[in-house]
């Protein structure tokens, strides 16, 4: 096995290892979204009609609409808390360590992306067999597809949070980060209302939601999960993902002098 | 070949100067402290040292390789303890090291031997299956250093490692770290502890970013103590 892959195998047995014993964190990554499931969405049902739109072939329960965006917003969070925790976890000392490596730091940091992506896909697979549990199910096949769908999802939320954790020193908790990234970019994309339904309250407020890289992240897992691609939503968050890890590599670049204790 | 080689290397934060001109060379083996009092420079230095930072006024070498020029090869060759601990408390000696010898992109039985060899340095074998959250904080520190020696490094730089620690653990990790120098590794040390060096150290005297001093200890101190001179030198008392 090369160099590379024995830091890559390391750092995400590392990942999955720190995740499963915060057990906490494991709880809330579980309970957040069933209590959208189980309680939000079963209030919205009445007052939402979501009539037959693709990737969908009938009409559907306001239920069965959210779960992509749930899946979505599982990746969300965990993206941001995971580059969040460099900042207050005292994870800094170890990404220390990751940057004095003899290691490429441009594939050190990709292989942390990683790690925080398969972290993320393991949650969204217990909460989609979860919504199974309460009746919620997808296309056998959709099951299979959507992993790599969840592997790009994951890797361009993942970026996000490592570009906003070099960059964005102010933001120091997880309170900030909620109101100013998490809440925005869940509530203005299409995970609990499809864009339509948007543009009849604002147009204004549809155009934002379709240039955010979290509606095409959730149109993607969306498409997939009903065994078809979404390319525009594919290319869209791949241009993204490019975006934010370059932009993320240049914010953990010594010469910027980022990290200075 | 000096080990380690610091030349005329400057760098600020905006506006204020954290290292003005700073040079320095380390003979192969030798165990030298940086001595200055708290924001002299000596972590900005680390951060240069191990290109968490870079500057483009002056150089760095690490056994001949230039840290910009050259980042990784210069990287192999050296062993970092931060002054921050850097451990996963819940998992256990072993796995911490394997886990750092990992990212170093070493594996199987030539990391499994380096590691052994590693805790025995520090004496540390027979706590390898223990859990870090157990340690004390002297062992913790341990650990980190026998982690740092891991990858066969040929300079090893510490940050202030006995902080918080107690008479005897500091007493045991000087005489450690004292001891892996006697055995050909260069050593530098930065400290605001004055007994922490012996009189055959070299001593390199950081103040307000700038180097003040760089001869053996005995030199400096004369016939009186060095922590006096010290203090004459830099004129604060900042220093015990």
């Amino acid at each position: 096995m090369t160099a590379y892959l024995v830091a890559l195998r390391a750092i995400v047995l590392r990942e999955m290892l720190r995740f499963v014993h915060q057990r906490s964190r494991f709880l809330s990554a579980l309970v957040r979204p069933l209590v959208w499931l189980v309680i939000f969405a079963a209030g919205f049902r009445a007052a939402l009609g979501v009539s037959i739109i693709p990737p969908y072939q009938t009409y559907i329960t306001y239920e069965v609409y959210i779960v992509p965006g749930l899946c979505g917003m599982i990746q969300l969070f965990n993206g941001m808390q995971s580059s969040l925790s460099l900042v207050y976890d005292q994870e800094m000392g170890s990404m220390r360590l990751l940057l004095t490596s003899r290691l490429p730091r441009a594939w050190l940091l990709f292989c942390k992306l990683l790690a925080g992506t398969a972290v993320s896909i393991l949650q969204v697979y217990v909460f989609l067999a979860l919504a199974a549990a309460f009746g919620i199910t997808m296309p056998p096949l959709g099951y299979l597809y959507v992993f790599p769908a969840l592997v790009l999802s994951g890797l361009m939320l993942g970026a996000l949070g490592l570009l906003i954790s070099s960059t964005i020193r102010q933001l120091e908790n997880f309170a900030g980060v909620m109101n100013f990234v998490i809440f925005p970019m869940f509530f203005m994309s299409s995970a609990l209302y499809p864009l339509w339904k948007m543009a009849e309250s604002s147009p204004l407020l549809r155009d934002i939601c379709a240039l955010n890289p979290f509606t095409h992240a959730v149109e993607l897992i969306r498409f997939a999960l009903y065994e078809s691609v979404n390319l525009w939503a594919l290319v869209w968050v791949a241009v993204a993902f490019a975006v934010f890890l370059i932009g993320a590599l240049i914010g953990y670049d010594p010469a910027r002098g980022l990290i200075r204790r | 070949m000096n080990a380690l080689s610091v030349r005329n290397v400057s760098y600020s934060f905006g506006v204020r100067t954290a290292l003005d001109d700073v040079s320095f060379d380390l003979e192969t083996g030798r165990f030298a402290a940086l001595l200055g009092p708290n924001g002299a420079g000596k972590s900005t230095l680390f951060a240069l040292l191990t290109r968490l930072l870079v500057t483009r006024h002056g150089q760095i070498y690490v056994a001949g390789f230039d840290v910009r020029a050259n980042p990784r090869a210069a990287l192999a060759r050296i062993g970092v303890v931060f002054q921050q601990p850097t451990l996963d408390l819940d998992m256990t000696v072993a796995r911490n090291l394997s886990y750092f010898a990992a990212l170093q992109g070493l594996s199987g039985r030539a990391a499994q031997a380096s590691i052994d060899a590693a805790l025995d340095r520090l004496d540390m074998r027979e706590r390898a299956g223990e859990v870090v959250r157990a340690l004390n904080g002297g062992h913790r520190r341990r650990m980190e250093i026998a982690r740092a020696l891991v990858h066969g490094p040929e300079v090893l730089l510490l940050d202030e490692p006995t902080v918080g620690l107690d008479t005897a653990s500091r007493r045991a990790i000087t005489a450690h770290v004292h001891d892996l120098a006697g055995d050909g590794l260069t050593v530098l040390w930065a400290t605001h502890l004055v007994d922490e060096i012996r009189p055959g150290d070299d001593v390199i005297v950081l103040h307000r970013g700038r180097v003040l001093a760089h001869r053996p200890a005995r030199e400096i101190a004369r016939s009186g103590d060095l922590g006096d001179a010290f203090i004459t030198m830099t004129g604060e008392e900042g220093v015990q």
